[in-house]
């Protein structure tokens, strides 16, 4: 299912519509990782991995100051938990764009554009770098592309990558032991028994408790 | 004895197992404990579960996430060594790469194969399974029925233990009493499902896996799995207490270290070991089996892989459990002047009739299960509940325009959030981004449920396996050439399968984001996807039609069997493994009553 989620998104990114002057999001594609090995088909499991372990990260600092700024509109700090920057999510997606994968290697050119023309856009409209602005002007930016049924046509490209970056960075927050933690799952813990949900829930939904 | 080197090999054996898995596992067991010296050759490495399984790591701790990728397909946790749809070095050729014609196949190198990682779900097939073509025409009927093969099922759960209960439909057998195990406590959604899948006929009961929610019963078993011989009951019994119950956390599909799970490496080597009767040899690559004058088989051709050396091993009886494809292309590869077309080939059906399962998944949104309380919902990590075929009448009755049955395997509940959480939700976030999108992933997180249909899939004359003329494997081994086709009743059941899902998730008050697929050649999986690829050398009444006799034996070649998927005449929609085990502890026990009457 994997593999054909990622060839829906491959059509779906070919089909981008020409947006920057130089033409769609990828096509005048950053160098591809081509050096960089996986990690093989019997790697360590007991091991703990770091992004940077198996193969090099390669943001630049501007890719990653943006990176920081776009991953922190998306999950701010909020009561519950931090915000994903905060818990290495921008490390996480280094790794991503750097892996020599296929999905990854389709993803880059695409995350990589679309960081850059984050900035672009707040130069072309604010001035300055999407990093420097302020809230407000950040989701102004992020209000024009944060849905791809309901973007304008100019915004199509900016908001298949705006939807593939805030997948990804919802992945990294919530498999993180922070996200785990404000979406209350509480497993991965050995037990006794297992008892199933408790009763008072099942009365509430109108649930019989038996199998 | 146990792990043993190419140069610390027995002179002669009374038995080589070729493959490691459910097949070679139990083919092994069985013969050991009952004192046949046996030797197991394995492709891949050597594999410890209580050593290597990752029990509680969490997706931050590995690369990715733990996201699939082509080196681990299923994920990097996933209990696959050096396997996947592509193995480096070891190609197989397809005719084409349409999705209506193409299959994958999926292999793993590695001590107990694809029982490492398998789903762990153990239907019995029914008596209607065994004797398809006499019901509607179509296929091929098996050469036993249900009654030959169901004290072996019996035994099967008892060693391996199987949850589920026996509530008596229609061909859905029953258990004999004490064989298996209290299913788990289901889910929310399991009971929510439970409750209205039947607003639309579909029937919900408890599934079947071989996951021990309690330890098994080594003070009752061990005498009805071996009576007469206080050798294998007293190593059974000991072995059945060394087995810990699920502790209702990390999923199978890793392994079970404290092995409360079936896989071959923790339920079947184990004992097989402690009789003192098997030596494995992993790292084996078999190339082809060799003859004698007789025309009997003296042994196999093996490839050292860790030296790229050719050595050879010899027993009274070859084995083939290296998967149905896998066995068929190293029968293929077998040729002699008496062989021309392949060992054990004389009916020229070896490699044809490749079936797999037909597979279509649809999952839905169901607001009844949102913003719900945190919940350990770990449980069994698999199906607490599935849904067997329920339309044999409708069927029956001409109307259905597909002649086989599905059943529905299912999920949903609070797993363990990972790369893919949140992915996609657009269509119910409307985009949101921020604080809101953190409150959407809050409500929404644990209020999706899954279906899967696996479907019978019909052998025909369009889905087989050949030797390639051009390509090889590293150790210049020709490899397997696929040739795939659906047949419309495996087209229209998928077509069917996603209408029933719909129905359930409207049932539940529930929304689809995509689909139901309306066009079954599109709802239907590749073939191999599913990974319940059996046939290649079916077994049959007649050696004109078929390559074994009903106990697992060539006709051509007496001194050679086949245990694995390959000997399958029809693939029900029952998950092929469980019939596997009973299969080839039947057909060993042919061997040892032919070895002990001297007829082989």
């Amino acid at each position: 299912m994997d593999r054909r989620s990622s060839l829906k998104w491959m059509l779906a990114a070919s089909a981008a519509m020409p947006l920057l002057a130089r033409g769609a999001f990828g096509e005048n594609a950053p160098a591809a990782i081509t050096a960089a090995k996986g990690y093989g088909t019997d790697p360590d499991l007991s091991k703990v991995y770091r992004p940077g372990d198996v193969w090099p990260l390669t943001f630049t600092p501007s890719q990653r100051i943006t990176a920081v700024a776009l991953c922190d509109v998306i999950v701010p700090a909020d009561a519950r938990s931090p915000s994903a920057s905060s818990v290495g999510v921008v490390d996480f997606l280094d790794e991503w764009v750097s892996a020599p994968y296929p999905t990854q290697q389709t993803d880059r050119p695409l995350i990589l554009d679309g960081l850059l023309w984050m900035d672009t856009e707040a130069q072309r409209r604010f001035g300055a770098n999407f990093s420097a602005l302020d809230e407000l002007r950040r989701h102004a930016i992020c209000d024009d592309i944060c849905y791809e049924q309901t973007a304008l046509p100019q915004f199509a490209s900016a908001a298949k990558f705006f939807a593939r970056y805030r997948d990804l960075t919802a992945g990294g927050f919530y498999s993180s032991p922070e996200g785990r933690k404000d979406l209350g799952y509480i497993g991965n813990v050995p037990l006794q028994k297992f008892v199933g949900p408790p009763l008072e829930l099942l009365q509430k939904l109108g649930l019989e408790p038996s199998a | 004895m146990p792990f043993v080197t190419p140069a610390t090999l027995a002179k002669s054996y009374d038995v080589i197992i070729v493959g490691s898995g459910a097949a070679g596992g139990q083919t092994a067991y069985t013969l050991c404990m009952e004192g046949a010296k046996v030797l197991m050759l394995e492709a891949g490495r050597k594999y410890v579960p209580e050593l290597e399984t990752p029990m509680f790591q969490t997706p931050d701790l590995a690369p990715l996430r733990g996201g699939a990728t082509p080196d681990k397909s299923f994920g990097f946790y996933d209990a696959t060594v050096d396997g996947g749809w592509q193995v480096p070095g070891e190609p197989y050729v397809r005719t084409t790469e349409e999705p209506a014609g193409r299959f994958d196949w999926w292999r793993a190198r590695m001590l107990g194969g694809r029982t490492n990682h398998w789903g762990r779900i153990s239907l019995r097939n029914g008596p209607y399974d065994f004797k398809p073509h006499s019901r509607d025409g179509l296929g091929f009927d098996w050469p036993i029925s249900y009654d030959d093969i169901a004290p072996y099922y019996d035994k099967v759960e008892m060693l391996i233990g199987v949850y589920g209960t026996s509530p008596g439909l229609e061909n859905t057998p029953n258990s004999s009493p004490g064989c298996l195990l209290p299913p788990p406590a289901p889910l929310v959604s399991d009971l929510l499902i439970q409750q209205r899948a039947p607003r639309i006929g579909v029937p919900i009961i408890p599934a079947h896996r071989a996951v021990l929610t309690q330890k098994l019963d080594f003070k009752r078993s061990p005498a009805l799995l071996h009576p007469g011989n206080a050798k294998a009951q007293k190593i059974i019994a000991a072995d059945m207490q060394n087995r810990s119950a699920c502790l209702w956390a990390t999923p199978c599909g890793r392994g079970c270290s404290v092995r409360a799970n079936y896989q071959s490496t923790t339920v079947h080597l184990p004992p097989a070991l402690a009789t003192g009767n098997l030596d494995i040899l992993t790292d084996a690559m078999v190339r082809e089996i060799q003859l004698d004058k007789s025309g009997l088989a003296r042994g196999v051709a093996f490839i050292d892989k860790t030296t790229g050396v050719e050595h050879r091993a010899s027993a009274r009886i070859v084995v083939l459990a290296a998967s149905a494809c896998e066995s068929a292309r190293i029968l293929l590869n077998s040729k002699s002047a008496r062989f021309q077309h392949g060992l054990a080939n004389s009916s020229g059906k070896v490699g044809r009739y490749i079936m797999d399962t037909v597979g279509s998944p649809l999952s839905g949104q169901i607001p009844l299960l949102e913003s719900l309380p945190p919940l350990n919902e770990d449980g069994a990590d698999g199906d607490a509940v599935y849904a067997p075929w329920w339309l044999y009448q409708e069927q029956r009755a001409g109307k259905l325009d597909f002649a086989r049955g599905y059943h529905i395997e299912m999920g949903g509940g609070r797993q363990m959030p990972r790369a893919g959480t949140m992915s996609g939700t657009e269509w119910l976030t409307g985009g949101s981004y921020g604080k809101k999108f953190k409150d959407d992933a809050r409500r929404y997180y644990g209020s999706f449920v899954g279906f899967a249909g696996r479907g019978e899939m019909i052998p025909n004359e369009n889905s087989y396996c050949e030797i390639d003329e051009k390509v090889v494997d590293k150790w210049g081994i020709p490899v397997l050439r696929f040739h795939w086709q659906w047949s419309e009743h495996e087209t229209r059941q998928a077509a069917h399968m996603q209408k029933t899902f719909a129905g359930i998730i409207e049932a539940m008050g529930g929304r689809v984001k995509d689909g139901p697929i309306t066009d079954g050649s599109k709802a239907i999986s590749p073939g191999g996807f599913i990974i319940h690829e059996v046939g290649g050398a079916i077994m049959g009444a007649d050696k004109k039609s078929s390559v074994t006799n009903q106990w697992c034996q060539t006709w051509d070649v007496k001194n050679l069997f086949i245990t694995d998927g390959a000997v399958f005449a029809s693939n029900a929609d029952k998950n092929p493994t469980l019939t596997i085990m009973a299969l080839a502890w039947r057909s060993a026990d042919r061997m040892l009553d032919l070895m002990r009457r001297k007829e082989l």
